[in-house]
């Protein structure tokens, strides 16, 4: 089962949703407990277009969701995770015209929580344009109920 | 100046449009399919609420402290306080200090109901290519 959730469904974690699709991340594969995914540069990705520079919170999406897949690799199997919260350093400027690869370790497992470190990079990870520290919360099944989120909230709630 | 994020590839990607009033820019995220990142929830990927506070930041940057080129995050913390429902996101930003090349912004985004946030950023950016004696504190 650890098998096929590496080999089939953590690909499909990588790139499945709607977002991770439209921007064209790609699953890059395991080292060890270290995951990568892949951005190729595309002009609609770009912050500033007198750079050509990849925007900042492209980045972000890429070490967040690198992250993520770094936890699931760490329990080894699917549980519904969030991010709880993330920083990142942008260290340099990515370089125009040049794909984006993130890699991520999950560095702690508690029961609830995972904490991450991703960092990204063209080719050489000691040279990278950004690094993250992440933390995510491991859901107790039943808070990520499909349309959990979308329950009209209590009015003492609406009003707090 | 309400047009500068028209401008910026990515920004456009994430279909954001910005509303000003006075000095308050508001940036709206429209929902879009494509923003989805939990399809069972189904939920916002926190990259694309991410992207729309650090591009909120940048443009309440821009906005108050004119430059030739753009500010650049030097670091962003985004703290996830709900899930984005697949509604529209507001954002709005505050700056809590800038200096000559340094300036530190706070911003919140909300759906629903603006007391209820559902993330907030906290980031520093660089400013430079000063303009034109606009050099400001």
């Amino acid at each position: 089962m650890t098998d096929q959730f590496l080999t089939t469904l953590l690909p499909q974690l990588a790139s499945g949703a709607a977002h991770t699709h439209a921007l064209g991340f790609r699953y890059e594969g395991l080292d060890g407990d270290r995951v990568r995914l892949r951005v190729p540069y595309r002009d609609d990705l770009v912050g500033d277009p007198e750079t050509g520079v990849l925007a900042g919170g492209l980045v972000t999406t890429l070490l967040d969701h690198v992250g993520g897949l770094a936890v699931w690799v760490g329990l080894k199997t699917y549980q519904p995770i969030a991010t709880l919260d993330l920083r990142v350093d942008y260290m340099r400027a990515a370089i125009p015209g040049r794909d984006l690869i993130a890699e991520a370790r999950c560095y702690r497992l508690t029961r609830s929580i995972g904490f991450v470190r991703a960092w990204a990079f063209e080719d050489d990870p000691a040279d990278p344009v950004a690094a993250a520290q992440s933390a995510y919360v491991i859901s107790a099944e039943g808070d990520h109920r499909a349309g959990a989120n979308l329950r009209a909230r209590t009015s003492a709630g609406a009003s707090a | 100046m309400t047009a500068l994020l028209d401008n910026l590839p990515y920004a456009r990607f994430l279909g954001l449009q910005t509303q000003l009033n006075g000095d308050d820019l508001t940036v709206v995220m429209p929902f879009a399919d494509r923003l989805i990142g939990n399809p069972m929830l189904p939920a916002l990927h926190g990259g694309s609420t991410a992207a729309l506070l650090e591009m909120t930041a940048v443009a309440q940057v821009s906005l108050t402290y004119p430059r030739l080129r753009l500010p650049r995050p030097i670091n962003v913390t985004v703290a996830y306080l709900r899930s984005g429902k697949p509604v529209d996101v507001f954002a709005q930003a505050r700056i809590n200090k800038a200096g000559r090349r340094v300036a530190h912004v706070v911003a919140e985004a909300w759906q629903e109901e603006r007391r209820q946030p559902i993330a907030t950023l906290t980031a520093h950016f660089l400013l430079d290519g000063a303009m034109d004696g606009m050099e400001t504190i």
